[in-house]
């Protein structure tokens, strides 16, 4: 089923945070917005959940310093322990004052790369994928919203000229 | 309008500033070619790093011996480099971290090349431990991994290892860091690329960064959470490059001082190096409206603190030496002994360098002053080398046994490396600088409206150009004709007379005799409307200068797209002033 959308350019940050308000209040349905950077308040403005991706970071910090302990643990006191300049190697609390730098340094290697990987996977930003802005002015000075038509097109189409948009191109969405 | 910020802190981005021009001035080095300065700089940085592969090629070929190291003094220039390279290797992190957790706004005009420094300055240095074992093809062996001598594993308790750890886990965190700060500026790059070469790479680098909104708020939080992880990790990263001296007991580097003091020499050499490199890039690449004197002066702040703690750790560090009494204490790098040995020189290099000479950036027209900052900071980076250079030689050259007593000369094997590591450093320096969005435009664009200088002067004034949000829509409102954009239909007979029509005023191209120019400079030309632009026959920047209401009309008829844009925008003003 193919369905209308506008995309209404806008080249003043804040004019579209209005713009999103309004949109918003007259029950229309935003689908996206492509902004060249941060636009601080979007977010709130359109609605969106906050990002969980924080939380993430800190479990997979957890696991990375599990991993390290269990590993360390291994080596150093199961598998082979050594006797190496008479420091004890016979019980892992005794001995892991000298693994605290490879625990913190496991534990930030796992949460960094981790919550990154995460994040281009829900983002599904990688290598060979194609971009999806509809304008390659929305990566210079363009913010551009994508509106839903539901109903009368002209009627939305005016409501988002209400708003200060620069400029209005009804597509089709596939 | 919400981007308020008090009228006493200067500036930081100067030159009355658009989203637009960010994104011109940002592109420009990547889309113009390179100048003559540029290829001789690269071509002497790539002789250096030429030398430099092969002294170490020599080196793995026929061994350690080829260095000037002896029986007494067994690490000396390769640890020096090494510990010289991490160090300038903290600087990026820092500016990228820890002042994005202190929300300083300055830092967006130089994270991008500062973490490119880091990166690079890192390389460097992991390469120094690497050709020290030797046996570089053995080299797996500090990885914990089983191998054939049964399962014998790596000494988790010597620092030497924790390093492994942290050098890897530092690299390949500032990578990614500054990577995903990328993506949104090679985004735009890609959108503006014309060939179809460029346009590839840049979408191939980008990821695809389309800069939805839920995306941005992922970006901003995967940033933050990245700054809070890299801040103590670069603090943990010299930190245990220290305890590879700390905690052996050599007389002179068995100091628990040693970590604190080792961390703020290693930003206060690294602040150094940005400020060599910026003082340069930002006259090169002509991004003086970017990386202004308050960028430069805040800089120079840091160097003043971050000098002042190193200079109390030397005084700290010589007054200990001389209260135990010990005579064994009385030639460590800091003491009465070094000042006046057969190391003097070496002595007084560090103390003049690192500790007399940045006093000088107390003074308040020195540190604004660009020529000044960068003498100052070439005499740091040397004088850092010293520091690194003293702790390991001159405490080596010296011990518990006086027959021993020796001193070291380098070969020019070890001189061949370290201007191997600098050329290598600069070549990927001065690719990054052609091929890289050197300043984190998307996250400058952000702090525009609050720190730009037009706009801080509008607020200030109380110049109307400070507007409410509604009088800036009603202005965008008016500004827009009845007509909306999907109406116009206008007929390929009709269009083809319009465009003879337009043409005819602003004067025909001829490919042959003329040059095309690249009309995306002015405000309001996206690659689309230069592509439609082009394909009625306007090239030049003299053509759209000619333009007046009644072409600017016929233009919106031909195109179709929004009216009023182009007389908005002034493209003819605009041109003019390019045109020139």
């Amino acid at each position: 089923m193919s369905s209308k959308v506008i995309h209404a350019l806008y080249d003043d940050d804040d004019v579209l945070l209005k713009a999103v308000k309004e949109v918003k209040a007259a029950h229309h349905h935003i689908e996206e917005i492509y902004t060249p950077f941060p636009v601080h308040g979007l977010d709130k403005a359109m609605g969106l959940e906050p990002t969980r991706l924080g939380i993430t970071a800190f479990m997979y910090g957890l696991t990375g310093l599990g991993f390290a302990v269990w590993f360390l643990n291994f080596i150093m006191i199961q598998d082979w322990p050594q006797n190496i300049g008479g420091k004890p190697s016979f019980s892992f609390a005794e001995n892991m004052p000298a693994f605290v730098p490879v625990m913190f340094e496991m534990t930030v290697f796992f949460a960094a790369h981790l919550m990154v990987i995460t994040f281009y996977m829900r983002s599904k930003i990688w290598p060979f994928r194609e971009a999806e802005n509809p304008d390659p002015r929305t990566t210079d000075d363009h913010f551009l919203m994508e509106v839903a038509v539901d109903g009368d097109a002209d009627q939305l189409a005016s409501l988002l000229k209400g708003t200060g948009a620069v400029e209005i191109n009804v597509k089709e969405k596939h | 309008m919400g981007h308020y910020e008090a009228p006493i802190r200067e500036a930081i981005i100067t030159g009355d500033k658009s989203y637009h021009d960010i994104t011109v001035d940002v592109a420009a080095p990547i889309e113009g070619k390179a100048n003559k300065k540029w290829w001789i700089a690269f071509i002497i940085s790539l002789v250096a790093f030429l030398w430099g592969v092969g002294a170490i090629a020599y080196t793995i070929g026929t061994g350690i011996g080829v260095w000037g190291l002896n029986n007494r003094i067994n690490w000396a220039w390769d640890i020096t480099n090494f510990v010289w390279w991490v160090g300038i290797g903290h600087a990026g992190t820092l500016i990228s971290a820890v002042l994005l957790l202190f929300r300083q706004k300055w830092r967006m005009g130089i994270n991008r090349s500062a973490e490119a420094m880091t990166i690079f300055a890192v390389v460097q240095a992991g390469l120094f431990p690497l050709i020290h074992m030797g046996r570089i093809w053995d080299g797996f062996y500090v990885l914990p991994i089983p191998n054939q001598l049964g399962s014998l594993w790596v000494n988790f308790n010597s620092p030497l290892l924790w390093d492994v750890f942290a050098i890897s886990t530092y690299l390949s965190v500032s990578l990614v860091f500054w990577w995903t700060g990328l993506l949104p500026d090679f985004a735009m790059i890609r959108d503006r690329a014309t060939k179809p070469f460029q346009k590839k790479i840049y979408s191939l680098v980008s990821f695809g960064w389309s800069g939805k909104a839920k995306d941005w708020q992922r970006f901003e939080e995967v940033s933050l959470v990245l700054a809070g992880l890299a801040t103590p990790l670069v603090l943990s990263v010299h930190t245990i490059v220290s305890f590879d001296f700390a905690t052996s007991v050599i007389p002179g580097w068995h100091s628990t001082v040693y970590p604190p003091y080792f961390v703020a020499g290693a930003v206060f050499s690294g602040f150094a190096m940005v400020q060599t490199l910026l003082l340069i890039m930002r006259k090169v690449s002509n991004l003086e409206y970017y990386i202004t004197r308050v960028h430069i002066e805040n800089m120079n702040k840091v160097i003043l603190v971050t000098g002042g703690i190193v200079t109390v750790a030397y005084l700290s560090e010589l007054f200990v030496g001389w209260y135990t009494g010990s005579s064994y204490e009385d030639f460590v790098y800091l003491s009465v002994g070094a000042a006046t040995g057969p190391y003097w020189w070496a002595f007084w290099s560090l103390i003049i360098c690192n500790s007399v000479i940045p006093q000088l950036f107390w003074i308040k027209k020195i540190r604004q002053n660009y020529i000044w900052t960068f003498i100052i900071s070439i005499f740091i980076n040397i004088g850092m080398w010293f520091e690194r250079f003293d702790i390991i030689v001159i405490n080596l050259s010296r011990g518990h046994l006086p027959s021993s007593w020796t001193m070291f000369s380098p070969t020019f094997v070890d001189i061949g490396i370290f201007i191997g590591t600098l050329g290598f450093f600069f070549v990927l320096f001065l690719l990054y600088a052609r091929t890289f969005p050197v300043i984190a435009q998307a996250e400058v664009k952000s702090i525009l409206k609050s720190t730009g200088d037009n706009y801080k002067r509008a607020r200030e004034g109380g110049d109307p150009v400070e507007k409410t949000i509604a009088e800036v829509v009603e202005q965008k409102v008016e500004a827009q004709t009845v007509a909306p954009a999907e109406e116009i239909i206008a007929d390929t007979d009709d269009k083809a007379a319009q465009t003879s029509n337009l043409l005819d005023s602003l004067g025909a191209f001829d490919p042959n005799t003329q040059q095309a120019d690249d009309l995306k400079k002015v405000k309001g030309i996206g690659p689309v409307m230069e592509k439609t632009l082009n394909q009625i026959g306007i090239y030049t920047f003299a053509q759209v200068s000619k333009m007046t209401k009644k072409e600017y009309d016929l233009l919106d008829s031909i195109t179709g797209s929004f009216p009023g844009r182009a007389e908005r925008d002034d493209w003819a003003g605009q041109a003019n002033k390019l045109k020139s």
